[in-house]
């Protein structure tokens, strides 16, 4: 036990004297955990409080460009800036280069009269299919109808603009529905749709009611710090490879390690120091990033972290992922031949796992192919882990398929470790 | 196998080769090294004196042979035979980044001593090699001649009946090896036996009182080396070597 404390005090003192992998250790996850949240806070917020910046060019003089503008503000996605239809579509381009806005749509002169022949159209079939006459209505092609332009800013990302494609097709669905229902109602009327049953009809949608699945109950929407602090936290725990693998592979190459095999004790002893500093490394880090998230995110602008109700489960969920990570940084000192290879090596795969494991990109949006292959990232074990207790509100006992193979990957990581010594002659 | 109760080290037969390698770095070498003697051992580049000493410290597992240290072999018994020797590699052996004093407490623990144990020596050792006032700096603020001092006083701090030194005084100024030549006179006079090897022959010749020349894995000469000088009517040890291990390059 005076051998195991000793190991430890030395690596502990060691570690607080390198300064630089101190900040590595601990300001990189802070770093990283407000930026990413910052970031994917904004976008958020683009699409739900803020608005996208957009161009109206309204060419069309009738009712549909103007029930089109109307819809089009109804969405409240888009911060809507009025140009004048005499603008040619190469000005509007070019205001979009300048930044004024990032998507343009431009309603072409003939959309009233266009619409209400589609509109017509379509009457006029459904009628047909109900057995009634439709001799007054002649079919035209209407497919050769000016459609609505959209223009879009090369920055914008593809998800973006689906989602500015949905919105709009949504709007000119609406204009279209409205116009055909009217045409409908004409033909069987020989009056013109009441603004009363046209409110009813167009206006009256079934609510759609949002309620997150949780296990504890509680209805509030996860937000964006929510999803990346757990997220980052993981990520700079492995990155204590860059500091731990170092180590080893320091240890390994000076002098030190030559007298520490002439001496009666067995190097594992150090590895296991290695181990319990660097755990209670991982468990500081993951502190200090969740108390910003509670503490000082708001401050920030930023939404606050909440902290699940199993706190116990938080802390040993914590304490295996570091753990883990712990192993894997042992693993790659062990096996790297110089600090260099150790910090390239350790880097480069904790940024691959971290992709894999659904850091980056979440699991379900990735290809089938990477269903299988993620489920060999520990960081995607950690990060389920901790969206259980996080998002769906869990307790230890739910999370805990997904820590058993954490734990089954960490004896892997240890019993290479113990391969690796024994065949360098280190045990 | 029998084994001489006086003997600190007791070679028998030994043969070492490096994995991968066809040729054997040591082979068939015996050797004896008596408890209280100041032993140097000598030779060329790439004679096989590092190997020799990493396989009496037990840093290189040899297959083939046998050797004890104070009656124990090494292979079968070697936590308990880690506790009889200290050793003084020829580099840096340490943790720059503590100061003298972390260090030996470290190392203190890992050599089996208790906290009171270590205090007690650590205040003695620092004091004995000039590093008193030094104690609680990093060593990476050190100058060539204190890191050697730190070196040898973690090789000694559990008071090793056979301490191993691989060249303790390499680029140290003269008062440096004056001063930790006179401490190992004394631990030698305590009652510790030295082994050691350096390219420092008139250091060589002031330490030891007993030499052996390593060649090509097999020991040459072995004596008291007032009697090799005279067996081989030479005058020093750098005549005696010259004379036995000839003029040409060992290394290139």
């Amino acid at each position: 036990m005076f051998k195991i404390g000793s190991t430890i005090l030395k690596d502990i003192r060691i570690l607080t004297r390198d300064k630089l992998g101190l900040i590595f250790m601990f300001v990189m996850p802070i770093v990283l955990a407000i930026v990413i949240t910052a970031v994917q806070n904004s976008t958020f917020e683009m699409l739900n409080t803020n608005t996208v910046p957009m161009l109206l060019c309204n060419r069309d003089t009738g009712e549909a460009g103007k029930q089109m503008e109307t819809a089009i503000t109804k969405v409240g996605m888009f911060n809507l800036k009025q140009v004048t239809p005499n603008v040619p579509d190469k000005e509007i381009a070019n205001r979009m280069h300048n930044k004024d806005a990032v998507v343009a749509i431009i309603i072409p002169a003939n959309f009233t009269q266009k619409i209400k022949q589609k509109a017509e159209e379509t009457a006029k079939k459904a009628l047909k299919n109900f057995g009634m006459s439709t001799d007054s209505l002649t079919l035209t092609d209407s497919s050769s109808a000016q459609p609505i332009t959209v223009l879009y800013h090369p920055v914008l990302q593809e998800s973006f603009r689906h989602s500015i494609q949905g919105a709009l097709k949504s709007s000119l669905l609406m204009v279209q529905n409205k116009e055909v229902l009217k045409s409908l109602y004409f033909s069987l009327n020989d009056t013109d749709l009441p603004d009363s049953l046209e409110n009813e009809l167009m206006n009256n949608q079934v609510a759609i009611n949002e309620i997150p699945i949780s296990r504890d109950g509680n209805r509030n929407i996860p937000n964006a710090s929510q999803h990346n602090v757990p997220a980052w936290t993981i990520f700079a725990m492995f990155f204590v490879v860059i500091s731990l693998g170092s180590s080893v592979v320091r240890e390994k190459l000076n002098g030190s390690f030559v007298r520490l095999k002439t001496l009666p004790t067995n190097y594992l002893v150090a590895l296991l120091s290695k181990q319990i500093t660097y755990l209670f490394v991982t468990f500081i880090q993951a502190l200090v990033v969740f108390s910003i998230g509670i503490w000082l995110f708001p401050f920030m602008g930023l939404p606050q972290l909440n902290l699940p109700n199993d706190i116990a489960g938080v802390v040993i969920v914590t304490l295996i992922c570091g753990c883990c990570a712990v192993s894997y940084a042992i693993m790659i000192g062990v096996f790297a031949k110089t600090q260099e290879q150790a910090n390239g090596i350790g880097a480069v795969s904790i940024v691959l796992m971290a992709a894999i494991g659904g850091l980056l990109v979440p699991s379900f949006a990735m290809p089938s192919s990477f269903q299988y292959i993620l489920k060999l990232s520990p960081l995607h074990w950690c990060l389920e882990s901790y969206y259980g207790l996080f998002l769906e509100g869990g307790k230890l006992k739910d999370v805990i398929l997904n820590i058993l193979p954490l734990l089954g990957i960490t004896f892997i990581f240890q019993l290479i470790t113990l391969y690796g010594l024994k065949r360098k002659n280190l045990i | 196998m029998e084994f001489m109760n006086n003997a600190a080290v007791s070679i028998h037969d030994l043969v070492f080769t490096y994995p991968g390698q066809l040729d054997s770095c040591l082979s068939n070498l015996n050797l004896t090294v008596q408890q209280g003697e100041r032993f140097g051992l000598f030779g060329p580049n790439g004679a096989g004196k590092t190997t020799l000493m990493h396989c009496m410290t037990g840093l290189l597992p040899y297959h083939q042979g046998s050797i004890q240290l104070l009656g124990h072999e090494i292979a079968h018994h070697k936590k308990y035979v880690n506790k009889l020797f200290g050793f003084v590699p020829q580099d840096f052996s340490f943790y720059q980044e503590l100061s003298p004093k972390e260090n030996l407490a470290f190392f203190g623990a890992w050599a089996g001593l208790q906290k009171d144990e270590i205090k007690n020596k650590t205040a003695q050792l620092l004091e004995v090699l000039g590093l008193a006032e030094v104690q609680n700096k990093r060593v990476e603020q050190f100058s060539g001649g204190m890191k050697r001092r730190v070196n040898l006083a973690i090789g000694v701090i559990h008071e090793p009946r056979i301490l191993f030194l691989d060249e303790p005084t390499v680029g140290v100024d003269v008062h440096t090896r004056h001063a930790i030549i006179n401490y190992l006179k004394k631990l030698n006079e305590a009652g510790t036996t030295l082994i050691y090897t350096s390219h420092q022959l008139s250091e060589a010749e002031d330490l030891c009182n007993k030499v052996a020349l390593i060649d090509e894995g097999k020991i040459i000469a072995h004596n008291t080396l007032q009697q090799l000088m005279l067996d081989h009517k030479e005058e020093g040890l750098e005549g005696l070597f010259i004379n036995l291990t000839g003029k040409s390059f060992r290394d290139a």
